[in-house]
């Protein structure tokens, strides 16, 4: 028994390539991305030799991955895609909509009709971000009062005035959905959060940190899922539930190309697609630097 | 619920044939012992709707209300009033908490919900009389905002006023 526990664990560490497959795929994946990589493309977003060929950073496709349209082959039209396209430059014309990742901690204010100021602000962390175009979406997570809360935004809703990033940071793994099964304290973010300052050409910190679960039962299984950013899963599965977490993974994926192709835009279309939005959202971003940097007016209020 | 009844169903026979024979217990106390842990943990699956028989959890700070979620016995609808049967935010259910019949307000689903309204840890109810007065003094959890506009709508000019559930409230969100 605890010789086939020993046996199972290690082999099920070390050969659990489970990859959640995303059909919003510009990501990625953890395990695929070596470091190197990253290591390139920092400064290539700075402007080196490399840089001085395409204008376009290579780091748009993290920065706005709702721009690049869905991969899947019958929900493509071209046609539509860039009318939308159009449709998402005027909008972030009009708001301020920052870059932010799975796991930053963001305040959405919206203009509510139920609420009594008519507005309604929710601080909260990010924990998934899916679909593309108008239609990309993102979900807040908080614990106010002991409660667990979730608010599912979308990006480009009309009804947003404002989206403040209060602190940028990335996580281990693509979505957080598993802070649902983990203790509140790790979804817990201050109402009245201040926003932290980051350098503009700092990289986005990656946090590390590793959530502790509660004992099942849990929404999903996690054991299956390979997380990173997850603590103690092992503690509380059984010798069943291990066995059939090894037989359910799917080591062969990652070397499955044309799954890979059908799930990812190729880098040929995503460079048409940047060169068209990349000189607008390059100006907007400017802007962006400019107004932070003029110390913003606030109207005094009344006191008596 | 079916797995939770089978064990009461297996367990109940038993039970009963040893309170009859009364042989030596000391044998058989370990698994009884066994099977009334088990009785108390919750075997079914999380209900994602609100229907006849879902756990839900009081969240003012009513005696009753208190009392049952501090014994670990939440109260469980057995009737929702809408034509669906299935009760979504703002809805009216009849609940049996402590051997007792209430009404009350589904103000927190679990259940996905719309763009930019809140979804919820938990079911949470707030108990109410037939007037619509809440039995609580204190709600100590969050309420979403929707229910302003969705309780102002139900409440007729002489039927129960619902919307003295939101003057107890201690937060929106």
């Amino acid at each position: 028994m605890n010789i086939t526990n020993r046996v199972f664990t290690t082999s099920w560490r070390k050969g659990n390539s489970f990859i959640r497959i995303v059909t919003f795929s510009t990501k990625p994946q953890a395990n695929e991305l070596p470091p190197f990589i990253q290591k390139q493309s920092q400064p290539n977003s700075t402007g080196s030799i490399e840089g001085r060929k395409s204008v376009i950073p290579q780091n748009y496709r993290f920065i706005y991955p709702e721009f690049l349209p869905d991969p899947k082959v019958e929900w493509r039209n071209p046609v539509r895609e860039k009318l939308e396209r159009m449709d998402m430059l005027d909008r972030r014309t009009k708001i301020d909509i920052p870059e932010f990742y799975v796991g930053s901690i963001l305040a959405v204010t919206s203009s509510d009709p139920h609420a009594a100021g008519k507005i309604s602000r929710f601080v909260g962390i990010c924990i998934h971000r899916d679909r593309c175009g108008l239609r990309a979406r993102f979900i807040l997570r908080n614990v106010i009062d002991h409660q667990g809360i979730e608010v599912r935004y979308e990006l480009y809703d009309p009804t947003i005035h404002k989206i403040e990033v209060l602190r940028l940071e990335k996580r281990l793994d693509d979505h957080l959905l598993y802070l649902r099964d983990a203790l509140p304290e790790y979804s817990t973010v201050d109402i009245n959060m201040e926003p932290e300052n980051l350098d503009d050409s700092a990289e986005v910190p990656i946090n590390d940190i590793k959530v502790v679960l509660r004992p099942r039962p849990w929404l999903e299984r996690w054991e299956r899922q390979n997380l990173q950013g997850v603590a103690n899963v092992d503690q509380y599965i059984t010798d069943k539930q291990r066995r059939q977490a090894l037989a359910h993974e799917k080591p062969w994926e990652k070397y499955d190309m044309m799954k890979q192709y059908r799930s990812s835009i190729p880098e040929e279309e995503q460079k048409e697609i940047f060169a068209e939005v990349h000189s607008q959202l390059h100006s907007l971003e400017l802007q962006r630097k400019r107004n932070k940097r003029k110390r913003s007016f606030v109207k005094p209020t009344k006191l008596a | 619920m079916s797995r939770l009844l089978l064990t009461n169903l297996k367990t109940c026979p038993t039970t009963h044939l040893l309170s009859t024979i009364s042989t030596n217990t000391s044998y058989f106390t370990p698994g009884l012992n066994h099977v009334e842990r088990r009785q108390e943990i919750h075997l079914t699956s999380t209900c994602s709707e609100i229907r006849k028989l879902a756990r839900l959890r009081v969240v003012d700070n009513s005696e009753i209300g208190k009392r049952a979620m501090a014994e670990g016995k939440p109260p469980r609808c057995i009737h929702v009033y809408n034509k669906r049967s299935v009760g979504y935010i703002g809805d009216k259910v009849l609940v049996a908490i402590k051997g007792q019949m209430k009404k009350g307000i589904l103000v927190g689903l679990k259940q996905n919900q719309k763009l930019k309204i809140p979804k919820f840890d938990s079911n949470n109810i707030v108990l109410i009389d037939d007037n619509g007065s809440p039995l609580g003094t204190r709600i100590h959890v969050p309420i979403p905002t929707v229910l302003r506009t969705i309780l102002k709508e139900k409440t007729q000019a002489k039927g129960a006023d619902y919307t003295k559930v939101l003057a107890i409230a201690s937060r929106f969100v």
